[in-house]
């Protein structure tokens, strides 16, 4: 393994990300607009039933881990553009190894997705949708945690799609059938626990689940499961897609 | 020793061989041209040679090293300029340099003094901490071949290096590209579809076919095979007129097009007006008579019986213009 490699490469995605100021403000918008309108009105007019905080409370660690997966599988599955129209042939052709080059783009996108997400968290504690007292040396450290394990993960799951992939005629299927339901299963805006017991069965298969359920535990104090667990299948999910996804990457044009 | 060997090189695509079989011997220091129309599988050699796609079979050695087995060593002997752009245009000139040498594990300090070198050998340097999407298409390019000669390598693959440029900028790359081989020593392999190309800047070309190789030897020998002049006439009378030349001792080969005669004489000044009152003689017409010395593209012509000419853009050629047009960014 080059880590120097992995090192340049990571350097390379942070350049391009401070660079583009706008694209820093576009992948806020979404999670922004969310976190306002959704959080705060709906907020007047839902009550989740057994629980004492608010809708906008509930859907903190939701937006949170909403923009993770939006970033993350999509920087990910952004190496089909540089694999069609470039830059990918030059790092290709580099003498190093394929495993150095997959990680130093796993790490530099998953870097690029965690700043955004940490943008968010610090929004929603400005707006009050987290909570001041509930932040401690602590619980930010676990919400790190959880946060950089949900970056890791999915654009790890990025990259392996876009290593099978040669162009973007399957991205609106990705979109349908992948990123979606993900996203919705994971219980970032449906309180799962009320939900029908199908649904909350199938929601178990969701990865994004234990990275919300994880961050709604240390933000409000509530979760599903234990945070052990939470973080114990998150950390196992990213190992498997970092290991898939090299594995794949180093595959590809074979 | 030869800079490149390969044996029965093979790549296919389902069932389809880009590339049947080709055994080249390239020597080292030599300007080596693969001379093909697009299709003919001139950049899939070139990408099987350079680790990026896997043979399907056959075997090659890159400076030494074997092709399948040692493919870093490949891989840091070898610079390559692609066909497609492959810069990062959002990083600088420098950078993209930069990123080149870390890549390659090259030092700090040396890395350093190379971008000053090869900034200066395609004399970049006034933008060399601009953004590369500030550049042009030409400087775009040089840029490129600079970042292929960043880590010194001893064979420089360029992938149709001057397509979509300019002709005042093609030609100042031909002089890059002829001063890197003489001066420099530097082992070239280059694709290219222009004939003038091929024939200006190679030591020896490859005409390359549907995967295969044609002909290949010096520019010089490949067109001596055609044998002097060719008088290319027009007739009402193509047949005719083919009969009636075959018998003169002035001509040495005939050949028939759907619209006109290629005859290939030894001088061409001196058999022109012979041919034409040999033909008013027998009642043919003669619409038009050109002579012209043999150019690589009667090469062509000679050994595939079709003009080398642009194909209709492919599909992936017309997602890529899409794209620029589109200016789809993540």
């Amino acid at each position: 393994m080059e880590f120097n490699a992995i090192y340049i490469m990571w350097l390379r995605e942070m350049k391009r990300f401070f660079r583009a100021k706008s694209r820093i403000i576009g992948n806020l918008s979404m999670p922004f607009i969310w976190l306002v309108i959704m959080g705060i009105g709906l907020s007047s007019s839902f009550s989740i039933p057994g629980v004492k905080f608010d809708y906008l409370a509930f859907i903190a660690p939701g937006v949170i881990g909403m923009t993770l997966l939006f970033s993350s599988i999509f920087s990910g599955i952004s190496v089909i553009w540089e694999k069609q129209f470039g830059f990918l042939k030059e790092i290709l052709v580099a003498p190093v190894s394929r495993t150095s080059i997959v990680l130093g783009k796993i790490f530099g996108s998953a870097t690029i997705s965690f700043i955004n997400g940490v943008l968010i968290m610090i929004i929603a504690i400005l707006i009050g949708s987290i909570s001041i007292a509930s932040l401690s040396v602590f619980s930010i450290l676990l919400a790190i945690i959880f946060m950089i394990l949900i970056c890791l993960a999915f654009v790890s799951v990025g990259i392996a799609i876009a290593s099978r992939l040669n162009n973007m005629e399957g991205f609106q299927m990705i979109m349908s059938f992948l990123v979606m339901p993900t996203f919705f299963l994971s219980g970032a805006f449906i309180p799962l626990q009320n939900a029908p017991l199908w649904m909350g069965t199938i929601a178990m298969f969701d990865p994004l689940l234990y990275g919300v359920d994880g961050l709604r535990g240390v933000f409000l104090g509530v979760s599903q499961f234990p945070i052990a667990i939470d973080l114990g299948v998150l950390a196992g999910f990213c190992v498997a897609m970092i290991l898939l996804s090299s594995y794949l990457f180093r595959r590809m044009g074979e | 020793m030869n800079a490149i060997e390969t044996k029965g090189l093979v790549k296919k695509f389902g069932d389809f061989a880009a590339v049947a079989g080709i055994n080249l011997e390239i020597k080292e220091g030599e300007l080596f041209g693969l001379l093909g129309p697009n299709g003919a599988g001139k950049t899939t050699t070139i990408s099987m040679l350079s680790t990026i796609l896997k043979p399907s079979s056959g075997s090659a050695s890159v400076w030494g090293k074997d092709l399948l087995h040692d493919k870093d060593s490949v891989r840091k002997s070898i610079g390559i300029v692609f066909q497609d752009p492959s810069l990062d245009d959002e990083l600088t000139g420098r950078e993209n340099l930069d990123f080149h040498g870390r890549m390659y594990a090259m030092e700090p300090g040396l890395i350093h003094e190379r971008i000053a070198e090869v900034l200066k050998l395609v004399e970049l340097e006034s933008k060399a901490d601009a953004l590369v999407k500030t550049y042009s298409g030409g400087m775009k390019r040089r840029l490129e071949i600079a970042r292929g000669l960043m880590h010194k390598p001893k064979i420089l693959f360029l992938d149709e290096p001057t397509i979509g440029l300019d002709p005042q900028t093609r030609r100042n790359l031909w002089e890059y590209i002829r001063n890197f081989n003489k001066k420099d020593g530097i082992t070239i392999i280059l694709t290219t579809h222009y004939m003038e190309e091929a024939d200006f800047l190679c030591d020896r070309i490859a005409i390359i076919d549907h995967g295969k190789i044609i002909a290949l030897d010096t520019p010089e020998k490949l067109k001596e095979v055609l044998g002097g002049d060719i008088i290319t006439v027009e007739s009402t009378d193509s047949n005719a007129l083919k009969k009636l030349l075959e018998g003169q001792v002035f001509v040495k080969e005939t050949k028939l097009f759907d619209e006109h005669l290629n005859v290939s004489v030894d001088n061409g000044g001196k058999a022109l007006p012979k041919l034409i009152e040999l033909a008013q003689k027998n009642k043919i017409t003669v619409d038009s008579a050109v002579l012209k010395r043999p150019s690589l593209e009667d090469v062509f012509i000679h050994y595939t019986g079709r003009t080398i000419r642009e194909e209709e853009a492919s599909d992936k050629d017309k997602a890529r213009m899409q794209v620029k047009v589109g200016g789809f960014r993540r």
